[in-house]
């Protein structure tokens, strides 16, 4: 069974404009599914669909054998096992980092504060940021402030991680801090759906690469057929503009 | 001009000997303070209720939001408080109306509903564009972990919106302060009341009314001076506001 199972989904923002055409995909278990494509092409929307941060009118999406689609009253407990990382990290400036890590915890999953305070340290050594723990979000960089993001996602013990653009907000310099945590990620077997330009990241860690244009998912295949040779024109031509430096 | 100046028109006694001018205005001070207390408070949970409406996903909540602001926002303070006082007994059930008539307290009570409904519709708009000044995506992010819509108001949008608002709610409060004066109208004794009835009985026309202004005056100060340190205090670092 797949973990996620994206079947005929579409979207409208307004009755004239529809962002989603028609996808379907599905993501593995352990897999990594790297999302590109020019901007407005749906990517980002397709993404949020998948723990119903985007609504759509038309389709079914399926998380771990559950219709996110049709679900109402249990959408949270659903969504909390399911990882977010965003373009603007966002997190919460009013807590510190530490707090910021243990909302989700003791609020959605009901731990006592030290099992979540204890997790919380735990989670930002990995990701490096230990002595900053009693700081606010303001006081990180960019690059910081993603790799809290992603530890807020990880202290919920996900069952999968969606990751929205999660390095175009970043300066250069601080990109590769962010991919490192995300490729060592990808290693220990999460199941991860990354929209991302970063193409050396999808050929590190990808095992398929989805690329949409226009709402339509135009291409899905392995990553090395996707970089060797890209079966569709609009494809081609992406690629060629990116990779020519 | 002949006017006979009298600054110690504030020790002399009231003609119902119950103190002095002074103390009279005192008691007014007292009375203007509690009313705007009382308006504030009622401003602030109504305003707060109709300010997150507004923001909801749901197009009849943000509906009634707007309609409330509308009607209480856009009827003169004095007419309100007239409806409130005037109006409203007589429309409630007989018994009830008459007995709301003959209460002690019925106009201070007619004043703190009329007011405090009055700025309830100011704090609202306050409430709302705080909520809409912040980013989409820190109502997202509190979705994404798993916080319901009222969770994520109660730890992520409001403590934020109120500390982005704080500085125009506490002009509103201000507001509140001096928009209880027209109070006097419908009968209650508070300060402005009081300076006019000073200056009817003693005829200390300037006296009176520069008390009343400096009184207010500093009032205003103190409430700007001590919202300054709370709003230092509620200051995030690294966040607007902060050091």
């Amino acid at each position: 069974m797949p973990m996620i199972t994206i079947e005929k989904v579409s979207k409208w923002y307004n009755p004239q404009f529809q962002v989603l055409k028609n996808c379907t995909t599905t993501v593995e278990k352990g897999e990594v599914v790297v999302v590109c494509g020019p901007s407005g092409s749906g990517k980002s929307t397709l993404i949020k669909t998948v723990n119903a941060l985007e609504p759509v009118q038309e389709g079914t999406i399926m998380v771990d054998g559950l219709n996110v689609t049709t679900m109402k009253k249990d959408l949270p407990k659903l969504r909390s096992r399911v990882g977010m990382v965003f373009q603007h990290f966002e997190l919460f400036p009013h807590l510190k980092i530490v707090e910021n890590l243990c909302l989700g915890q003791t609020i959605v999953l009901g731990r006592s504060e030290d099992a979540a305070q204890a997790k919380a340290m735990k989670m930002l050594e990995r990701v490096g940021l230990t002595a900053h723990a009693q700081k606010y979000p303001g006081q990180l960089s960019g690059g910081q402030q993603q790799r809290v993001a992603i530890a807020r996602a990880l202290v919920m013990d996900p069952i999968c991680m969606l990751f929205d653009e999660p390095t175009s907000a970043l300066d250069p310099e601080m990109i590769n801090e962010v991919l490192d945590v995300m490729v060592e990620l990808a290693k220990e077997g999460m199941t991860m759906m990354v929209v991302t330009h970063e193409m050396g990241f999808a050929k590190k860690v990808a095992n398929r690469v989805i690329f949409m244009d226009a709402g339509e998912i135009v291409e899905d295949a392995q990553k090395d057929d996707f970089f060797g040779h890209p079966r569709s024109d609009r494809a081609q031509h992406f690629l060629s503009k990116i990779l020519s430096h | 001009m002949n006017y006979n100046w009298n600054w110690g028109i504030f020790w002399d006694q009231t003609p119902d000997a119950t103190g002095t001018y002074f103390g009279s205005l005192m008691s007014g001070l007292q009375v203007t303070i509690l009313l705007a207390l009382c308006a504030w408070f009622i401003a602030f949970v109504m305003g707060s209720l109709i300010g997150i409406m507004r923001t909801l996903p749901a197009r009849w909540a943000v509906f009634v939001g707007n309609a409330y602001i509308e009607m209480f926002r856009n009827i003169p303070l004095l007419v309100q408080l007239f409806i409130w006082f005037f109006v409203i007994p007589e429309l409630l059930p007989g018994d009830l109306g008459i007995w709301i008539k003959q209460l002690r307290n019925g106009p201070f009570i007619a004043a703190m509903l009329g007011l405090g409904f009055y700025m309830s519709s100011r704090v609202a708009a306050q409430i709302t564009a705080g909520i809409n000044a912040l980013p989409k995506g820190q109502r997202m992010a509190g979705t994404a972990i798993g916080l319901t819509t009222w969770q994520t108001y109660r730890y992520i949008l409001l403590p934020l919106a109120y500390r982005i608002i704080f500085p125009p709610l506490t002009s509103e409060f201000l507001n509140t302060i001096k928009n209880t004066a027209p109070a006097l109208t419908i009968g209650v004794l508070e300060l402005t009341a009081r300076a006019r009835s000073m200056q009817e009985f003693s005829f200390q026309v300037f006296e009176a009314f520069s008390a009343a202004a400096a009184i207010y005056l500093v009032l205003s100060a103190v409430v700007t001076i001590v919202m300054r340190m709370i709003e230092k205090r509620l200051a995030i670092p690294g966040f607007s506001g902060g050091k």
